[in-house]
This record gives C-alpha cells, sequence and structure tokens, in this order.
C-alpha cells in the first residue's frame, strides 16, 4: 500500500480567470477518470504524459464545468507522482465544486504544503526553489493557522467539541475496559455503543447538511435569469438591485463573465447574473451566445425564468421551459399588469413555482423573494449556530462520519470490539484535526479521569 | 583514595527489571559486562505485585522474549497461575498475565546472570559517575573502587534518592526496607542531567492463615496455560488460586476521617504519582461517588504465606491502614505482615535521550526503567533489553536497533518517551498504539524474532524453530486458500447453531473463516484434511482473515508513517534557524531534539505546516 492521493485547488483563489485542481499520487489518474469525460471520449489513463484532453468534469452525473485534462506522468511531475490537472474556468463555486468532486471520488485533501513535502520526498525538489517556496508556506501556516482558530472559535468549536467529546468518553470507556480488565469498569454493551455512535453519526449528518447551506450564506447562490429577450429581464434585475431592502455590491476580481451583481437579501448573497435572450437564430454569433445563455442555465443553482403574461408561449418559451429544472427555477410571469394571456398550466409542466410580478411598478417583487429564499432551504438556516466554515473543515468532519460509520458496520457484522475501537478513534482523529490535539493523549486522559483504575 | 577495580564494556547499574536486560543483552552480544547492585538478594525483585504481564504488558513480555530477553522465559519458569486477559474483547487486547514465585523469579534472575558469560555481578553502591578526558566513562563504588567502561546504563529504578513514607513517618530508603542510592543522584546533576521526583506505591503484605477465605470469590488460572516464551516447550500447570474482595462504606469512612494524616494530602510528598496507580486514599477521594473498591488477593510464592492485596496500596500511617484494611471482607482479622508505604525517588525527563535511550548530550551513558520515567517491571525491562543492545551494538560498531512505533509495544513505548515525555510514571496500555490489531501477542515472533536473529540474539535452535513454523504456516494458508468446503448437512448445521447463515454451495475454507462467527475451533469435525499443527498457527491465521480490511488499512498509516520515519533530522541543529516555523515549534524541536521527521510529526504543537517547512529546509541543506 502506498501513500494517499491529494488534491488541492493549486491557484490562487479569488483571482485568475482559470482555477486549476492538482491531484497527485499513484491513484490521480483513476480518480481524474472517474470525475472527467472527454469529448473525445479518450481515458486520461490512456494518454500519454504531458498531454492533454479537453472535456467536463461531472460530479453524480451532473456537469460541473467544462475543463482541460493535464497529465503528467511518474516521475515527470512536480511531485514526482502521477498527477492530473483540471483546469476549468469557472468561478470559485465551481471550482471548489470540482475539488468536491474529485475528493469524493477518493482523494484527499492536501495539507499546506503538501505538495512540495512530496516533491521532495520524491527527490524532485531543487535547492534554488526550495527557500522561497519554505518562506512561503511558512506565512501560510501561520495564516491558515489562525484562520483555522478563527473559524474554530465559538458555536462551530462547541458543537463539535460535544460531538468529540461523547466519542472521546466511548473510546475511554472502551480503552479502560479492554486494558484494566481486573477492575470493576462496567461493561461496555453493543447497544449503548450503537447509540453513542448513531448520536456522532447524526450530528455530523446534520453539521455536513447545515454546510451547503451555510455556503450558500457565504458564497451566494448562482442565480440566472433567463428568458428570451424582450420579456422584462434587465427590468428585474433592475428592480431586484435596486430595491430598497437589497443590497447591491461588485464583486471586484469575478470570473463569471456575466455576474453583473450580487444582493443580499435576508442575509443571503444572490449572485445575479442576465443572459443573453435565448431564441433560435442562423446568426453564428449570436448562436454562440445562446449557447453559452443554455450551458449556464443548466449550471446555475437557481434559474429566474421570464416570461410575458401578455403574450401566448411560443417556441422559444418552450425551448427554454425544456432545458430548465423543475426545481430550482421559478417562473416569473411578468406584466401582471396588463391582462393575462399566457398558458400558465402549460408552464406548471416543466417548472414548479410561478410568481407573478409587473416589473413596471414592482409588485409582486416580495413575493418572488420570499419564493427565493423558501426554495434554496435557507428560511430554516440559523447562522449563528455553528456552522462549517470551509472545504477543509467539511473535508475532516466527512472523513469524521464515514469512520463513524464504518465502526457502526463493524459493530453490526459482529466484529470484536477492538476493531470497532480502531474505526472510533480514527474518526475522533479526523475531528481533533479541527483542534489540533492528538487522539492517544486525548483518549488516555480520558481514561484516567473518569474512570478509577489501579494496580 | 579510589583504587582501579576493572575495565568493561558496559556497566549496568541496577538488578531490576530493567538492569537484567541491559545486562544480559550486552554480554550475550559479547560485551564484557558489569551489573551492580545495591544488595545481591534483591537482584530480579518484585517489591509491588507478584505477578508478571497483564494488558499490553504482557505484549511486552511477548515482545522482549521475540528478541531474546529472559523475561518472558523467566515468568514461565516461576509460574504460580496464568490467565489470558480480554479474552472475547478481540485479539488485539487479548494479553497474558503471570502470578509468579516472586523469591523463585528472583532466585532464577540471579542465576542466570551468574551463569552468563561475559557478565559479573557484583554487590556494590555507586556513588559517582564521569567521564575522563578520553571519552571513558568512570564508575565509583561507595569502597572507593573505581571502574572503566566505555558505555554505562543507569536502572536505578525506585532506589536513586528512594525515601519511603507511611503516615507522619518518612525515611530514605530503597524498596522493601534495602537501603537507597543515596550518593549518586548529586553526581548525575553534577554531570548535567536534570533530575525530577515521582512516587510510587505498594499495598499492604498480610498472613495467609489470617485470612478468610470462605466467602472470597475465587479467581483461578486458564487451562491449558498459554507460555509467555516461545522456548517453553513443556506445558506449564496452574498452582495457585486468586481470590477477590471488596471495600465498603466502612473503609470510605476510615480513610475519609484520616485523609489528613496522608503524607499525599497533607503535602509532604512532592513526587508525582501515577494516574493509573493510585493509592485507595485518592481512589476514594477522586472517585468519591464510587461505593466499593476491588482487591485481589494474590499469593508471593510457593514457600511463604505473605499474600499481596493488590489495589490496596497506601501511605496513610500503620493503625491506619490496619484499621481500614479490617472492614474488608475476608481480612477482618488479618495480620498486617508488611505495611503498605508510597515510596518517591529520582529519575530523568526523558526527552534528553534518543530511540536508543542514549543521553543525546551524553555518548555511552543510557538510561532504563524507573529512572526513565516509567512504572512497572515489563516497560522497565523492555526499556533494559533495547538499551542493552544497543550499548553493545555501538561498542561492536553496528548500526543501532531502533524499533518504530509499528513494529511493537517496545518502539512504542521508546517513542513516547523520548517524543512526547512524561508527565507522570508511564504505563504502557493497548490504547497508546494506533497500530495494535497489528502488534498483537500472538504475532511478537513474526514481528520481532527476524530483528532479534540479525542482532544475534536468537540462537540457531530457536532460530530453526520459527523458520519451521513460519513455513507451516505458510502452508495452511495454501491448504484453506485450494480447500473447498461443501454445503453438507453437517456443515450447515454447524453453521446454523453459531448463529451464521447456510451454504448453499461450496466455499473456500479461507472465504468461510472470514465470518466472525466462524472459527477453526467449530469446523474441527467437518475440515478433514487440517494438519496437526501448533494451535499457534491456526490463530494466527484466523486473525489475519478476520480482520484483514482493518490490517491492511493499518499498512497502509504505516507505509506513511515510515516515509517521513525516514528522513533523519542532523544532530544539534538549532531550530531557530529555520526559518518559517512557528515559535512554539522552534521551542518544541529545540527541546525535544527528534531525530527525523516522524518524531517531530508526533510533538505536540509542531504542525503539518512546521513539517513541510523542515522538509524543505532539508532539502536545502542536502540532508
Amino acid at each position: 500500500m502506498s501513500n494517499k492521493t491529494i488534491a488541492a485547488i493549486s491557484t490562487a483563489q479569488g483571482a485568475g480567470g482559470i482555477g486549476i485542481i492538482r491531484i497527485s499520487g499513484d491513484n490521480a489518474i483513476d480518480i481524474a477518470d472517474k470525475v472527467f469525460k472527454s469529448v473525445s471520449g479518450k481515458k486520461i489513463s490512456d494518454i500519454k504524459g504531458y498531454t492533454a484532453l479537453y472535456g467536463s468534469v461531472y460530479s453524480d452525473g451532473n456537469k460541473i464545468d467544462e475543463c482541460v485534462a493535464l497529465l503528467f506522468r511518474n516521475p515527470h511531475s512536480y511531485t514526482g507522482e502521477n498527477v492530473v490537472e483540471l483546469s476549468c474556468h469557472g468561478g470559485l463555486v465551481v471550482i471548489k465544486n470540482v475539488l468536491r468532486a474529485v475528493l469524493n471520488s477518493g482523494a484527499v485533501l492536501a495539507e499546506a504544503g503538501e505538495f512540495t513535502k512530496r516533491a521532495f520526498l520524491n527527490g524532485k525538489m531543487g535547492l534554488t526553489e526550495a527557500e522561497a517556496v519554505m518562506d512561503i508556506i511558512g506565512a501560510k501556516g501561520n495564516q491558515s493557522a489562525k484562520a483555522a482558530m478563527a473559524c474554530l472559535e465559538g458555536k462551530l468549536r462547541k458543537r463539535i467539541d460535544n460531538i468529540k467529546e461523547s466519542l472521546i468518553n466511548s473510546a475511554a470507556h472502551l480503552s479502560a475496559w479492554a486494558d484494566y480488565p481486573e477492575e470493576d469498569i462496567p461493561e461496555v454493551t453493543n447497544n449503548a455503543l450503537k447509540l453513542s455512535i448513531q448520536k456522532g453519526i447524526d450530528e455530523l449528518e446534520n453539521l455536513l447538511s447545515q454546510y451547503d447551506k451555510g455556503k450558500v450564506i457565504k458564497e451566494g447562490i448562482d442565480t440566472v435569469i433567463a428568458g428570451k429577450a424582450n420579456v422584462g429581464k434587465s427590468t428585474l434585475m433592475n428592480l431586484l438591485s435596486g430595491c430598497e431592502r437589497s443590497i447591491v455590491t461588485n464583486i471586484p476580481g469575478t470570473t463569471r463573465d456575466i455576474v453583473e451583481e450580487t444582493i443580499i437579501l435576508n442575509d443571503i448573497a444572490i449572485n445575479l447574473s442576465d443572459t443573453a435572450g435565448i431564441r433560435t437564430t442562423d446568426d453564428l454569433v449570436e448562436s454562440i451566445g445562446v449557447g453559452k445563455a443554455k450551458s449556464r442555465i443548466m449550471n446555475s443553482s437557481l434559474v429566474l425564468a421570464v416570461f410575458d403574461g401578455s403574450r401566448e408561449l411560443d417556441s422559444d418559451d418552450i425551448e427554454i421551459l425544456s432545458i430548465l429544472d423543475k426545481n430550482n427555477t421559478i417562473a416569473i410571469i411578468n406584466k401582471s399588469d396588463l391582462e393575462c394571456i399566457l398558458d400558465t398550466d402549460k408552464i406548471k409542466n416543466y417548472v414548479n413555482h410561478i410568481i407573478f410580478i409587473s416589473a413596471k411598478d414592482g409588485s409582486g417583487i416580495e413575493k418572488l423573494e420570499k419564493e427565493i429564499i423558501s426554495i434554496m432551504g435557507t428560511d430554516n438556516i440559523n447562522s449563528s449556530e455553528g456552522m462549517i466554515a470551509n472545504e477543509r473543515q467539511r473535508f475532516s468532519a466527512q472523513e469524521a462520519l464515514n469512520y463513524l460509520k464504518e465502526s457502526l458496520e463493524s459493530l453490526e457484522y459482529g466484529m470484536t470490539l477492538d476493531a470497532v475501537t480502531v474505526s472510533l478513534e480514527y474518526a475522533i482523529q479526523s475531528l481533533l484535526e479541527l483542534t489540533g490535539e492528538r487522539v492517544t493523549e486525548a483518549v488516555v486522559s480520558s481514561v484516567f479521569s473518569h474512570f478509577c483504575v489501579g494496580k | 583514595m579510589n583504587y582501579f577495580a576493572g575495565e568493561y564494556d558496559v556497566i549496568v547499574i541496577g538488578a531490576g527489571h530493567a538492569g537484567i536486560e541491559a545486562a544480559l543483552s550486552s554480554s550475550r552480544l559479547g560485551c564484557k559486562t558489569a551489573i551492580f547492585t545495591i544488595n545481591m538478594d534483591a537482584v530480579g525483585n518484585c517489591p509491588c505485585n507478584p505477578s508478571i504481564g497483564g494488558t499490553a504488558k504482557g505484549h511486552l513480555v511477548r515482545e522482549i522474549d521475540a528478541l531474546g530477553g529472559e523475561m518472558g522465559k523467566a515468568a514461565d519458569a516461576c509460574l504460580l497461575q496464568m490467565r489470558m486477559l480480554n479474552r472475547g474483547k478481540g485479539p488485539a487486547v487479548h494479553s497474558l498475565r503471570a502470578q509468579i514465585d516472586r523469591r523463585e523469579y528472583s532466585k532464577y534472575m540471579k542465576h542466570t546472570i551468574e551463569l552468563q558469560e561475559n557478565l559479573d555481578l557484583r554487590q556494590a553502591e555507586i556513588i559517582a559517575i564521569n567521564k575522563d578526558e578520553e571519552g571513558i566513562w568512570n564508575v565509583e563504588t561507595r569502597m572507593y573502587a573505581l571502574f572503566k567502561s566505555k558505555a554505562v546504563i543507569i536502572a536505578t529504578g525506585t532506589y536513586l534518592g528512594g525515601k519511603v513514607f507511611i503516615g507522619d513517618v518518612s525515611y530514605e530508603s530503597g524498596p522493601d526496607g534495602i537501603f537507597p542510592a543515596k550518593y549518586l543522584p548529586a553526581s548525575l546533576k553534577e554531570l548535567g542531567l536534570k533530575l525530577r521526583r515521582f512516587k510510587t506505591g505498594t499495598p499492604a503484605r498480610v498472613l495467609k492463615s489470617s485470612i478468610d477465605f470462605s466467602e472470597l470469590e475465587v479467581q483461578s488460572g486458564d487451562e491449558p496455560v498459554i507460555p509467555f516464551s516461545y522456548d517453553t516447550l513443556e506445558p506449564l500447570k496452574n498452582k495457585v488460586d486468586c481470590h477477590i474482595s471488596w471495600t465498603n462504606e466502612k473503609t470510605k469512612e476510615i480513610i475519609l476521617a484520616n485523609i489528613h494524616r496522608s503524607p499525599l494530602y497533607g503535602g509532604k510528598i512532592e513526587g508525582v504519582g501515577p494516574r493509573y496507580c493510585p493509592s485507595l486514599e485518592d481512589k476514594i477521594v477522586r472517585f468519591a461517588d464510587k461505593e466499593r473498591h476491588q482487591l485481589f488477593i494474590e499469593p508471593c510464592g510457593m514457600d511463604t504465606e505473605e499474600m499481596y492485596l493488590q489495589g490496596m496500596s497506601s501511605s496513610l500511617p500503620e493503625d491506619v491502614q490496619i484499621a481500614f484494611y479490617h472492614t474488608i471482607k475476608g481480612l477482618e482479622n488479618a495480620l498486617v505482615m508488611r505495611s503498605a508505604y508510597a515510596i518517591e525517588y529520582d529519575c530523568v525527563d526523558p526527552l534528553q535521550m534518543n530511540s536508543t535511550l542514549e543521553f543525546i548530550d551524553f555518548e555511552g551513558l543510557y538510561g532504563a526503567g524507573q529512572f526513565n520515567g516509567s512504572s512497572g517491571y515489563e516497560e522497565a525491562a523492555a526499556q533494559g533489553l533495547v538499551a542493552g543492545i544497543n550499548a553493545a551494538l555501538k561498542i561492536l560498531g553496528k548500526k543501532p536497533l531502533i524499533l518504530d512505533r509499528a513494529s511493537s509495544y517496545i518502539g512504542t513505548l521508546v517513542d513516547d518517551l523520548v517524543t512526547k515525555g512524561v508527565t507522570d510514571p508511564y504505563r504502557m496500555m493497548t490504547s497508546r498504539s494506533e497500530y495494535r490489531l497489528i502488534l498483537r501477542q500472538d504475532n511478537a515472533d513474526e514481528r520481532l524474532t527476524p530483528i532479534g536473529r540479525e542482532i544475534g540474539l536468537i540462537k540457531d535452535e530457536r532460530w530453526e524453530r520459527y523458520c519451521k513454523k513460519q513455513e507451516l504456516k505458510e502452508q495452511e494458508y495454501k491448504r484453506i486458500k485450494s480447500t473447498v468446503m461443501s454445503p453438507t448437512k453437517e456443515l450447515n448445521q454447524i453453521l446454523i447453531d453459531n448463529n451464521t447463515s447456510e451454504l448453499v454451495s461450496g466455499i473456500r475454507l479461507s472465504e468461510l473463516l472470514k465470518r466472525p462467527q466462524v472459527s477453526y475451533e467449530i469446523l474441527k469435525s467437518v475440515d478433514l484434511s487440517r494438519p496437526d499443527i501448533d494451535a499457534n498457527i491456526f490463530e494466527q491465521i484466523e486473525i489475519e482473515i478476520k480482520y484483514e480490511g482493518y490490517i491492511k488499512k493499518q499498512y497502509a498509516q504505516i507505509e506513511q508513517m515510515r516515509r517521513l520515519e525516514k528522513k533523519k533530522l542532523p544532530e544539534g541543529t538549532d531550530y531557530k534557524n529555520v526559518t518559517g516555523l512557528r515559535l512554539e515549534a522552534i521551542e518544541k524541536l529545540n527541546k525535544v531534539r527528534p531525530e527525523n521527521l516522524g518524531q517531530a510529526s508526533r510533538i505536540s504543537g509542531v504542525s503539518p505546516a512546521d513539517i513541510s517547512v523542515l522538509i524543505i529546509w532539508l532539502s536545502k541543506i542536502g540532508g
């Protein structure tokens, strides 16, 4: 068995038009092949080092972004291992989704400086580079330590501590029971242990599910306004961003080419982008724009599809309706100040949420806001509860969850408690990585403070 | 004043469990060795419990034996009762524990030392050690004898600056009333070692005929006896029973009413006591809501009537001890022959040592056992073996023996001591090993005997036996992988009886054994081609098959750990000069002085980013 395969975003975050996910390790190629499908149908494992494939990254069958996969075969790479670099052009959110797909396919998140570490371990590090890189990592280490501490203060820390504490107590009980068979330590029953592990699983699952919602708060909902030309898209955009209770900000340095505004509704950031009007056309230039708009619609978290209520649905409207996701779209029937001719029942076949507004006088906007909030499921997020703040924390929590599930499985399969304990301790280890403590010390200390053991 | 009395390669100070293994291993490796004891009748003494092994400690004994040490053989030879602890809790935590005849044990060890070639046993109190200009160690006795040696191993146990406390009474003493090493601490301080005070304690011994056993629970040994040593080929027998009793409300009352008379609570003892081995008064104060505490009554030997009261150590005054012992069922009329006492002693901070147990700043000076801040006979013996082997290997110009955490509990023990340090006497526990599904007592030979052979402590006959066993194991693996078990009525009945599903088609024996409910034992009647071989082989194979997934995962972790372990950090580095390290990391690294990146990564306060900085710095300096 060998080293774990690691991955990370290797371009500076928040800057640059392209984001690169670097994957390094023995399984880098296999992992990349799991998430990446090339246009030509070739697999990364089929190609030579120093060559590239064009295609897309998928997560659970859904396309996340187009990208170029570049392969470096061992030992001719930065780290000396097999390395695949996925260059994506999406913004930060998209890149993070790509990273997550890679992590879910078997890579682990790289530690600060880990690529360099491997480069060194594999004899790839030159002397002149070394000094410069070291300074950077040193500085980064300080920064990230500070950042991690900041994130861990307060509520999140408490939540993780609660989970951790309860698991450490179980592990300590197991340890005392195994290490002091001659003391009258109460027996660890399978049921009690199952309960404790299940509790940890529930809490971690809860924490993780909130992460996605919490991320929405932090990073904003990618929202696209779609519709054919002249249905009132721009007016809606202006209306939303001009809304008294919404705050309009500019996002400097964003890579999204058509993001125009970020508005904050009810503490939730909405990254609003307008798209070209969609219609069938013979014009080559225009059709490229239309294609782009379509793919943007398919990749966004929320679509506001605008229709003109004063006209019948036509083939362009139907084409738009056909590419929408039923659940994350709000059909907006504009011009409610005029008589409604549009067949809304037809729209209901494609979209679950319909709102009538008048972009002209602003009526119906409040309803729209409420609908957005309810669709994104952010109405029941309480950000003061303490949530996972970043991908590293998410990864540790996910890892802990996986180990807990594993220990529960072992228990149910009938394995002896020593094996169950090992998985349980790995889970604790993953949680402790968030706080920088050491697992064996934690468990051993807990044994001595909770159990009366002696000779 | 001094007279020149002789020259040795290695001098061992102290003939307890650490000193014995140190002296035997160095002399067996061909180094001329002397072992000094304050009292010749206290060689291999067990001043606390008359037992060897226990959880994790049993692992240590197995490992000492697998490397070619003596403890396991001695325990087998002096066995009173053997038990395999934790049966049913999983193979990682199975541990052997033996009651032994303590006088016999001491005799066995003394005689073994006396018979050992290259080894002199001498009675003398060492009062000073220092290094001369040629780098040779001078070792002085209280009788003005001056010995010279290339290496010195300090294994002074609780004798070093020993002080006994019983209530208001305290006096300078080693264990069991033997006088202490009174002068050596000053010499060690002068040399530049930082000493600290630790304390431990032992319960009373009572007269067997004064105990009423009639209502006490009996604890017998396990049959058949599984021996510690791979050299013990003759079957062993259990000779005695132990008994269990409990403290009660009355015991608690007496102790609480007199707690102010305890030197511990009165503040007279400055030494740090072990967390895991509290005195009874400690247990009662710290765990106030616990109604009762268990005690074991253990015989000290076949030709003595002294009984040991495990769990009842105390430093309360003698009158209080007698009063509270008498509250315990069975002990109402017990005659206390030796009082319980606490003992405080000098030891060092093991962070001053490297993984060979040599002091980083003092070449040729080693430490082992309680002197290094550990506790327990087995922990001591394990360190003695490591120190003795390494002192000898260095003198012989061979490369050192460094056992890493993945190799053994011995390696884990040493690594914990020298990289994490100790704040109270260190006791081995299975929970201290992150690789415990691999570091099992059943496979100690597989893990360590090839190493023992390479060093030169495993003799031909033993080595051949080991090789033969491995060959048989290999064959057995082949057999179970090629043997197909048919879904016969008999087999299916066995499977149903053991709560697992029946077979519908044939299955390889190796696959069938993967089921947690299935064992070699239950398949006995249907596994017709089974050879008649060592039961340990079946045990190992069964565990390896059942826990394969977990074991593989642990091996993957080990692989990763070993990569870092291979990156050596240069000696004498001042980490202040490494740019990019955080302040806390600089402090800790300068204190612990790790030998490699693996050790550095285990120091608390050294972050992954710091490790990356070290890696790059290493490449810069061409390390």
